[in-house]
């Protein structure tokens, strides 16, 4: 069943990538799914947490939130690279992570790598140690918000 | 409407590019390299980001606009991966962040001041 | 007209970073710089595509992008470990896994 989705989405990715839909490239295309799949059964790749993590219903609005983040930590990070004058005070702390699964941790380590201004140094179970370029970005990390809409999608099943 | 769609475009490719600069000048003004993945973050994600959409805007409804997609969502999934593990091997390198290391108690207090 | 401005951005960004490569006191920064220039580049191809108007650049782009990051983490983990081959459970801090596989 997995693996018939997996040939799926395979198959949709090459025709969006190829753009030919004449019957002899068609075939090379299917034909060369097929060896994709194959090859990744053998190697027991097709995974079982991860898949079900990404269709849940509040992801996207996840990361929507999460784009609108970006954006802003974005435009406060450039302004304090070009600015004459403008101050950095990096600091480091360990920041609690209270997902239960091992993929919402990592979406959690994720998160706060991509949001410039600060970045996840080391992951443990239950505990993440950031590095932040201001106090301010620190703050937003310990507030907790971002964590705990993790946890909010993270607790559909 | 062709005009409008220019005009967001432009706007979409003078801000990547005015991040991507800002990204460069931070990667040679900040003082470690903790501070400088920082910099490198902006490039990654604002940079990328600003510069792709107005690449779509000008594709419109096409393959290119989908085979661009790609490259954001590419970016988006690898590039934290990257600045992760480059940090972490920094740290295991013993290379020590130009900072001051929070205690608990400082931890605390920043962490009640964020929250109501 | 606002390709060839975005070019030069794109195209400023890369000197800059590659100045970092050059000077960068540690390994560690110039690993940093060369994966940021990755970026760069793919960005400055998908850009170089419009302004020649061969969106079959695109690709190329997407390639970049894979190869990068690949290349990033190979370089990073002969680093740490020096070697390609070692299995990734030697490492000594208790890690909860990295994002892409």
């Amino acid at each position: 069943m997995r693996l018939v989705g997996l040939y799926l989405a395979l198959f949709v990715f090459w025709l969006l990538m190829s753009g030919h839909y004449e019957a002899l490239i068609l075939g090379f295309g299917i034909v060369s799914c097929a060896a994709a799949v194959y090859i990744a059964r053998r190697k027991d790749i097709v995974d079982h947490e991860t898949l079900s993590w990404y269709l849940k219903p509040k992801l996207p609005f996840y990361w929507l939130w999460l784009l609108g983040q970006i954006l802003k930590a974005n435009f406060d990070v450039a302004k304090r690279c070009v600015l004459p004058g403008s101050r950095i005070d990096p600091c480091v702390f360990l920041a609690p992570a209270d997902q239960e699964t091992s993929v919402g941790v990592v979406t959690y380590a994720n998160s706060i790598t991509l949001t410039p201004g600060t970045v996840s140094m080391q992951t443990w179970d239950h505990e993440i140690r950031v590095h932040a370029l201001t106090r301010d970005g620190a703050r937003d990390i310990l507030g907790d918000e971002m964590g705990a809409r993790i946890c909010r999608v993270e607790g559909e099943q | 409407m062709a005009l409008a769609v220019d005009i967001a475009s432009w706007a979409c490719l003078v801000a990547g590019a005015l991040l991507c600069f800002a990204g460069g000048v931070g990667m040679i003004r900040f003082p470690d390299v903790y501070a400088r993945s920082h910099a490198a973050g902006v490039i990654d994600t604002g940079g990328a980001l600003f510069i792709l959409l107005g690449l779509a805007l000008q594709a419109g409804f096409t393959l290119v606009t989908v085979k661009l997609g790609l490259i954001g969502l590419l970016l988006f999934f690898t590039s934290p991966t990257a600045t992760h593990a480059l940090v972490k091997g920094a740290l295991a390198g013993g290379l020590n962040p130009l900072c001051h290391q929070l205690t608990a108690d400082e931890t605390a207090a920043l962490a009640d001041k964020a929250s109501p | 007209m606002m390709f060839a401005a975005a070019m030069a951005g794109v195209l400023a960004a890369m000197a800059l970073t590659l100045v970092r490569a050059l000077l960068g006191p540690t390994v560690f920064d110039r690993v940093l710089a060369l994966n940021t220039f990755g970026t760069v580049t793919v960005l400055a191809i998908a850009v170089l595509g419009f302004l020649m108007g061969r969106p079959q650049f695109l690709d190329i782009a997407l390639l970049y992008a894979l190869i990068n990051f690949v290349g990033t983490i190979a370089i990073l983990k002969y680093l740490q470990y020096g070697d390609l081959g070692a299995s990734g459970d030697s490492g000594k801090s208790p890690d909860a896994g990295e994002g892409g596989r």
